[in-house]
């Protein structure tokens, strides 16, 4: 099943408010192998001239992926996760994601494009929290690679 | 050498563009997949299933690029020290880390250079990732706000 291509410049719903949790972070900077003490310890990150635990700089994918999972799981749009690899990533932030922030994510299909047998997916998701303040873009371009049937 | 967590903030006056940082080796098993594959919400089965992975053309489980992103990421905030805010980062995935089901799995080596200083206490860093010999990453690229 090929991707379908009028997916393109589609925004869809932002998601539900999600909480950036204490515990979500510890587990994804453990998961990473960062043992930097702002990721788990409140005084180490207030410390550090933060108001509570922040998240590390790509923990911004969990949220991300929040928004975008439900575009690329649209049946409609027609990918294959199987033969999808991550082709670039890009994150502008105003600041970190912090414990306690209350956000949703919201996802466009900036572009899809063939590339060879490749199709090339581009997205732009916006986490802002629920008043509305734009903390983190995420910019992320994927690949299906040609070859299934 | 190994990560060396998080030192000292880097004061901008001392920084200065065309400095090489040190490389650092970051390891990445079958496990640290599976423990990245719950953490972030990525299931996708080519991170954790052999047997799919290959069935579509791949010569292994491979890395989340996100992962090797993360590790970057550490690089990044290690050098940069507390306090430091990473305000934009990105990359492009260029190979993959292939990480083979034995007691070793693969190693990320990242190195950067102070690429340039911008203002607002804004640092440039240009990064690269290496598994296996092979550039995992290119244009890798984050701007790091130094604290004061």
């Amino acid at each position: 099943m090929a991707i379908n291509h009028d997916y393109a410049g589609r925004r869809f719903e932002a998601s539900e408010p999600h909480e950036v949790s204490r515990v979500k972070i510890a587990e994804f900077a453990h998961a990473i192998g960062d043992q930097n003490p702002i990721y788990r310890d409140q005084a180490a990150a207030q410390a550090a001239g933060f108001r509570d635990v922040v998240a590390p700089p790509t923990f911004a994918i969990v949220i991300s992926m929040v928004g975008s999972s439900v575009a690329l799981a649209d049946p409609a749009l027609g990918l294959n996760l199987a033969l999808v690899v991550h082709s670039e990533q890009r994150f502008t932030c105003a600041r970190p994601l912090q414990a306690g922030d209350m956000v949703t994510a919201q996802t466009t299909i900036s572009d899809i494009r063939a590339a060879g047998r490749t199709t090339l997916l581009s997205t732009e998701t916006e986490i802002r929290t629920t008043e509305g303040e734009l903390v983190c873009t995420a910019y992320s371009t994927i690949a299906e690679r040609g070859g299934g049937a | 050498m190994t990560a060396p967590g998080p030192g000292a903030p880097v004061r901008y006056d001392d920084v200065k563009p065309g400095t090489e940082l040190p490389q650092v080796s970051y390891p990445v098993t079958r496990l640290d997949l599976v423990k990245y594959c719950g953490a972030s919400g990525d299931f996708n089965v080519i991170h954790w299933n052999e047997r799919i992975a290959k069935s579509v053309g791949l010569p292994d489980v491979i890395a989340h690029g996100m992962f090797t992103m993360a590790q970057a990421g550490r690089y990044v905030t290690d050098w940069a020290g507390t306090g430091a805010v990473v305000v934009d980062f990105g990359v492009r995935f260029s190979s993959m880390v292939v990480v083979p089901d034995d007691d070793i799995g693969a190693t990320i080596e990242v190195s950067g250079v102070i690429e340039d200083k911008l203002d607002h206490n804004r640092v440039a860093l240009a990064l690269t990732a290496r598994s296996n010999g092979t550039k995992v990453l290119t244009r890798a690229r984050a701007v790091v706000q130094l604290p004061g």
